[in-house]
């Protein structure tokens, strides 16, 4: 008997993290890890941007960009580990170590974003 | 049991197989593309820790939003923001190329070229880009 595996869920996961992070995570990082720093643009400021981060729709929108990329991430590690690694010995490590990862990452974000 | 005859389990009979080396996508062009294309999910992963660094100094209020502000200009950061931004687009281009390839769309039996089925993605991506672009940086 083969047993039904989860794999679809995951793959689910995975392309949904995909699509996320393809479309929304460039200008984030641009902005706050690189356009700010730089100088290029104004930092916002504290109010303004708490103002933004608190409306219902924004932490919606936090959220999922908070975590659907990390299921994105442990699934790709993960078969980067196996495969480019060769370390399939340690699967339960790893799958425990990148999924793990991911839902502390959700986790947090919903925990900063439900005090926010 | 016809069934089990080709099903997958996790331990199956060793069979003879050539070992291949751990560094075998250094070998071509093609697999390095692969393994990096892969490995962008760490920057995609390391983007996600920045925002939830954002957020949480957000929640602490101003002084540690300052803090955070402040410790993104290490020139450290700033080199490793450089360089995940780079995977990021790595992963961007090549899921939105990947789009037409895995759902190929025929038109009257012709099959739309692939830059025709990944142009949308651009866009809605370029109009998003903008629209998070102008929500952070308008002025009340």
């Amino acid at each position: 008997m083969s047993r039904p595996s989860n794999e679809g869920f995951f793959w689910l996961l995975f392309s949904a993290g995909g699509v996320v992070a393809a479309v929304l995570i460039p200008i984030h990082l641009f902005l706050f890890g690189i356009a700010f720093p730089m100088g290029w643009l104004s930092q916002p400021s504290y109010e303004k941007l708490l103002m933004l981060a608190q409306s219902p729709l924004a932490k919606l929108y936090l959220f999922v960009l908070c975590s659907l990329p990390l299921f994105h991430w442990a699934h790709r590690f993960r078969f980067t580990l196996y495969d480019g690694l060769q370390v399939k010995h340690l699967n339960e490590v790893i799958f425990a170590f990148c999924y793990g990862g991911a839902l502390l990452g959700t986790v947090l974000g919903a925990y900063v974003l439900f005090k926010l | 049991m016809t069934q089990d005859a080709h099903s997958y389990t996790e331990y199956h009979p060793r069979w003879y197989r050539e070992r291949v080396s751990t560094y075998w996508w250094m070998g071509s062009w093609r697999y390095l593309k692969f393994i990096l294309r892969e490995l962008s999910s760490v920057a995609v992963a390391w983007s996600v820790g920045m925002t939830l660094c954002l957020l949480r100094a957000l929640l602490l209020g101003p002084e540690a939003y300052a803090r955070f502000a402040h410790r993104m200009q290490s020139p450290g950061l700033i080199v490793l923001n450089l360089i995940a931004f780079c995977f990021v687009l790595l992963h961007t281009i090549t899921w939105f190329n990947l789009a037409p390839r895995a759902m190929p769309v025929r038109i009257g039996g012709r099959r739309i070229p692939e830059f025709l089925m990944a142009a949308p993605n651009y866009v809605l991506w370029l109009v998003t880009s903008a629209a998070i672009g102008w929500f952070i940086l308008r002025k009340p």
